[in-house]
């Protein structure tokens, strides 16, 4: 077994207090503009200054500040994206592998053709046709998840309904409503755990990504994406504007991948080919 | 195999008119499409004259065949920035962006399925450790960020290669790299865990037997066996180069369609938006139907099942 990935962990719960007390930490207005100080360096740069730590963008607004905030955008996303889409996913799972027959064909043909196309592609089509937003973003990243969370968990359903407690469930006179959610949902959530851990770094990656493209959550709230977005046209003459929000997404997204696998090898080792 | 192709097609046909159906659906979720695809200065007389053409003056349904009708002829609207036929202009721009995927590709294959197989080799020692950071680094970090980072070292501080456009040889360096690192970690961490599966397997363990030396043992009957799950995903990895190629283009000024996705969706494009999806989803299901044929000429097993 290996040992608890402590310096991950570390890493993941910085980012969270950093997003949950963003108003304490953060030294500066996130969004407030000082044209007087922009395009300032990190402080440990000729020119930079202490006031502004990681140094300012080219509206003068404090990156630091912006990067805590932006935390906040990037796991509230995350959240909500793998709530709905994994909830989906693990209900049609569900649904699909106890019922079988014609339900479960239409399902997984679904599973199937959701796998064939892009889902940044419709999730781009939203945010022009729906407009920029959080309902937006969620609804477009849940599109990104709920197919794989429904292939796997069907996958352990079907093995689950041939195993003797739920044949005894049966012949006691349970439902089908109330087999699924007392007998079989308890039964992959272990599984689901799993999904969801592996797929935060996923949904972060993809909130970046939309924001990035103009797609994710409007200006001025800062997200991380859009600082990378906003400081590309600077990187000759102020690289810390687009790098630093970057070393930020990576950052977190390689912990919670690196969490995700160590939680994976403890719970459930069969899901090592992902 | 005639059969084979033929229930293939028919599939696909089935996907695209589901895409079709949600992007028609998608343009109707806020009202009148029309007010996604006129110009801000359009008349009150251009905006009934497009109601006609497009037939939104009818029932829903009449509407949907008027959208299907149109798209069957070619017809997916016009740009409303570049005013200019969306077909036209995703086809004038698609050749730029084929002339970029192939190579990350083969850089893909050419790095990531030794690196795998050797670090596969290596189990659990410095070398197979090394791979796996290189790996989970290369999943971790979003493509966007890392062109720029690209650029930001080899264009700004090194002036080795130009930061964006098209061009020569040098132009292709910077783009590729960033559209194929994702890919790249996929392929070694997927030949790493299929070949320590093939390894164990009874079939090597006879060639080994049989005296044959291990190179050959190791690059030609494990890796012809282990590439098979890569084979199996390659939808997944066409439908990543697809979305890689919008971040990738738009970080390179790269006049390809992944551009024209990104400008499409800035200025609130809804046509071209919408051609864009459509015609990628026709090119990504004719490249998995290609794959499909090819791979049941390989392996008989999957055309009879």
């Amino acid at each position: 077994m290996q040992r608890l990935p402590w310096i991950p962990i570390l890493i993941i719960l910085t980012i969270f207090a950093m997003a949950i007390f963003a108003p304490l930490l953060a030294p500066h207005d996130p969004i407030d503009q000082t044209l007087k100080d922009k395009l300032l360096p990190p402080f440990w740069f000729e020119g930079g200054s202490t006031k502004y730590i990681l140094g300012t963008d080219a509206f003068g607004r404090d990156i630091l500040s912006r990067l805590i905030y932006g935390a906040r955008v990037s796991l509230l996303v995350a959240l909500l994206a793998l709530t709905v889409g994994g909830g989906v996913g693990l209900t049609i799972g569900i649904v699909a592998g106890y019922l079988g027959g014609t339900i479960e064909t239409i399902l997984m043909r679904l599973v199937d053709a959701a796998f064939t196309f892009p889902a940044i592609l419709f999730a781009l089509l939203l945010s022009v046709t729906l407009g920029q937003g959080l309902g937006t973003l969620v609804i477009a990243i849940s599109l990104l998840l709920w197919a794989s969370f429904a292939r796997i968990i069907r996958g352990e359903v079907l093995a689950l309904k041939q195993r003797d407690f739920v044949a005894l469930a049966k012949v006691r006179g349970c439902s089908t409503l109330r087999i699924m959610a007392t007998h079989i949902l308890p039964n992959v959530l272990n599984t689901f755990l799993v999904l969801v851990t592996l797929n935060i770094g996923v949904v972060i990656i993809a909130e970046a990504s939309l924001s990035f493209l103009g797609a994710g959550i409007p200006p001025p709230t800062p997200t991380w994406g859009l600082m990378v977005s906003e400081g590309r046209g600077r990187i000759a003459d102020a690289w810390w504007v687009a790098l630093i929000p970057g070393i930020a997404i990576t950052l977190l997204v390689l912990s919670v991948n690196l969490f995700g696998d160590w939680l994976r090898d403890r719970l459930d080792p069969r899901l090592r080919q992902l | 195999m005639g059969r084979f192709i033929v229930r293939r097609l028919l599939h696909g046909l089935v996907l695209l008119f589901m895409v079709a159906t949600v992007v028609f659906v998608l343009g109707r979720l806020t009202g009148n499409p029309v007010d996604l695809m006129l110009p801000e200065d359009a008349t009150a007389e251009d905006r009934t004259r497009l109601i006609k053409s497009l037939g939104l003056d009818g029932p829903m349904h009449t509407q949907f065949l008027v959208f299907i009708g149109n798209a069957l002829q070619g017809d997916l609207g016009t740009s409303i920035r570049m005013r200019q036929p969306a077909v036209d202009l995703f086809f004038s721009r698609l050749p730029n962006t084929l002339v970029i995927i192939p190579w990350a590709i083969l850089l893909a294959m050419v790095v990531g399925i030794p690196l795998g197989v050797v670090a596969a080799l290596n189990r659990g020692n410095m070398l197979d450790r090394g791979a796996g950071t290189i790996a989970v680094l290369g999943i971790a970090t979003p493509n966007f960020w890392l062109g720029i980072v690209l650029i930001f070292v080899f264009s700004v501080e090194l002036g080795w290669l130009p930061s964006g456009r098209m061009g020569g040889p040098e132009h292709y360096v910077l783009p590729v790299i960033t559209l194929g690192t994702f890919l790249t970690a996929g392929f070694m961490r997927l030949t790493r865990s299929s070949m320590l599966d093939v390894l164990e397997s009874e079939f090597v363990k006879l060639a080994r037997i049989k005296g044959l030396s291990e190179t050959v043992v190791i690059w030609k009957h494990c890796l012809r066996n282990a590439m098979i799950p890569l084979l199996t995903l390659w939808g997944v990895f066409v439908g990543n180069l697809i979305t890689g190629a919008i971040v990738t283009e738009t970080v390179f000024a790269w006049p390809g369609v992944g551009r024209l996705t990104y400008e499409a969706v800035i200025y609130r494009d809804f046509p071209l938006l919408q051609a864009v999806i459509i015609l990628k989803s026709i090119l990504i299901l004719s490249i998995n139907l290609l794959v499909d044929i090819l791979y049941a000429y390989v392996d008989p097993r999957i055309r009879l099942s």
